[in-house]
């Protein structure tokens, strides 16, 4: 398969770098990854053709900073870049600077990404298109007394959310009116300092929700689906464990999901890998639009196993001007994927952070079976970024059986002597609510909340 | 009167600040009491309070605020 693109640049590390140069590589296309002075030896850094030392060790001094990034751009010659996620992956003033140097972003457009990355707005988008949202304010609240107002009108509790927040970043929740008053001058000054702008909204805190979302893929002029992934188990709104397809969703109500994304997602011309993420309400069996990721998401892989499309080929191939390689018939959904974390965290010990060298790294493998890692035998992981060390992920043609398969690829998973996530998915797996699918996003913390008192967590 | 040095249980970012513009948790000549928090670590993006174990006098740090430390290293410097 040939493309336009010949040099990818990564803007980007660990494990996702390692997927982006492994789907270049499929297409022929040279890759340079850019390393801060901690990241010369990560396995990405191996696999590329190209290397380029883009700062020191803290991300704000490396991967955050537009310019240094910009420069190895040019010295490397690159036509393309693939900015991952987080980082960069939803800055639009790296996009537009990056398609002014006259190189090709794989992503949507500064504009699009602008637009779907300030909640307000997104949620406009998604009116505009029928897509259903939480009840909430009508954009931003002027102050106090206009949040108090939409609050009363929908009910407590209620979330209140920074407009530029984002990755679980800048919520707070108010359980009553006393609670309200404090909490939304708190979060004003909050949202300036974190985000450089102290703008609020206010949407109805939905209890025992199922956190739903739908990739699509768009190529400016039509839109498709990939089926919906669920991820609600998180711990401190991150997630930690997620499936492809959602494990009880009425196939009416999947139906009506998965047209409602590709319709916000046709209603903003996207462009690229995108992600629409809802809450699903079981009681009601009602879902509800709460934001876009206009990026490749870490949990990717999960649709690709159930989908057989590879998301990060056809990222590549819609930047370099293609249409959609598929149509929405062409896309089935075969089976049933689960992706776990492993994060270099211990679970026995209130997951404090665990970097350090890695001594022993076995991988699991056999049918359905795929671990996605930046790391190997003799790596040094840095303090400097996130914990996630690989994601395993498995396929299976039913539910149940991935579960079983799960089970046993842990079981092969061998990380050693730094304490990692693996022993926390080992309990969760064995878990008669999770392997019933009967889970919202508060019951992980819940359940780690009851093991600690009760002393029940096993250790692995 | 003995010189007693903290070090840190992890590897990352030592900040001698909760904030970039608050004031220092601890400046020389401060009374530092058990449990006390003398600095903050930044490990996998999570921050930590490192706390006093020890009663005493804040002598000073040994490592600037941002900079990088390891496992162990001492980070500051409390009489008693």
């Amino acid at each position: 398969m040939a493309t336009g693109i010949n040099k990818l640049l990564v803007a980007n590390r660990g494990e996702i770098a390692v997927r982006i140069i492994r789907a270049a590589r499929d297409l022929g296309i040279r890759t340079v990854q850019v390393v801060s002075a901690a990241d010369h030896d990560m396995l990405a850094a191996r696999l590329a053709d190209e290397v380029i030392e883009i700062g020191p060790a803290p991300a704000q001094k490396s991967y955050l900073v537009i310019d240094n990034i910009l420069k190895a751009l040019a010295e490397s010659g690159a036509d393309a870049v693939h900015p991952g996620y987080g980082f960069l992956s939803e800055s639009a003033e790296f996009a537009r600077r990056v398609t002014e140097m006259g190189v090709t972003f794989c992503g949507p457009d500064a504009q699009t990404i602008d637009r779907m990355g300030d909640k307000v707005n997104a949620r406009a988008a998604a009116i505009a298109a029928g897509v259903p949202v939480v009840p909430g304010s009508e954009g931003r609240v002027a102050d106090l007394d206009a949040a108090i107002a939409v609050a009363e009108e929908i009910g407590y509790p209620v979330m209140v959310k920074a407009a530029a927040g984002g990755g679980g970043r800048g919520i707070r929740i108010a359980q009553t009116r006393e609670e309200l008053v404090k909490t939304v001058p708190m979060a004003m000054s909050e949202a300036r300092a974190g985000f450089g702008d102290d703008g609020l909204y206010i949407e109805a805190f939905i209890q025992r929700a199922r956190h739903i979302e739908v990739q699509v893929l768009g190529d400016g002029e039509r839109a498709v689906h990939l089926f919906e992934r669920e991820c609600s188990l998180q711990r401190r709104r991150q997630k930690v464990w997620e499936e492809a397809p959602a494990a009880a969703l009425p196939e009416a109500v999947r139906a009506e999901l998965c047209a409602s994304a590709v319709r916000l997602a046709e209603e903003v011309r996207y462009r690229g890998a995108g992600t629409l993420e809802y809450l699903y309400d079981m009681g009601r069996e009602a879902f509800y639009f709460i934001e876009m990721n206009t990026r490749i998401q870490v949990e990717h892989p999960v649709t690709e196993m159930i989908t057989g499309v590879d998301l990060i080929r056809e990222m590549l191939l819609i930047a370099d001007g293609a249409p959609l390689s598929l149509s929405q018939g062409q896309i089935r959904c075969a089976g049933h994927a689960i992706e776990v974390r492993v994060n270099a965290e211990n679970p026995e010990k209130n997951f404090l952070p665990a970097p350090g060298t890695i001594e022993t790294l076995v991988s699991p493998g056999g049918p359905g079976v795929r671990f996605d890692t930046g790391v190997y035998a003799g790596y040094t992981v840095p303090p400097y970024y996130d914990s996630l060390l690989g994601k395993l992920v498995v396929w299976d043609t039913s539910r149940a059986a991935a579960l079983d398969r799960l089970s046993g690829a842990l079981t092969e998973l061998e990380i050693g002597p730094n304490p990692t996530t693996a022993s926390l998915h080992r309990d969760l797996v064995q878990n008669p609510d999770v392997r019933a699918g009967a889970v919202s996003t508060l019951w992980l913390e819940d359940w780690l909340r009851a093991s600690a008192e009760g002393g029940l967590l096993k250790t692995a | 009167m003995a010189i007693h040095k903290a070090e840190s249980p992890l590897p990352g970012l030592l900040y001698h600040k909760p904030e970039p513009d608050a004031q220092p948790f601890k400046a020389p000549g401060d009374a530092v009491a058990p449990g006390d928090t003398l600095a903050l670590i930044e490990v996998m993006k999570s921050f930590m309070p490192l706390e006093a174990e020890t009663a005493g006098t804040f002598k000073g740090y040994l490592i600037d605020d941002g900079e990088h430390i390891d496992a162990g290293d001492h980070f500051c410097e409390i009489e008693g």
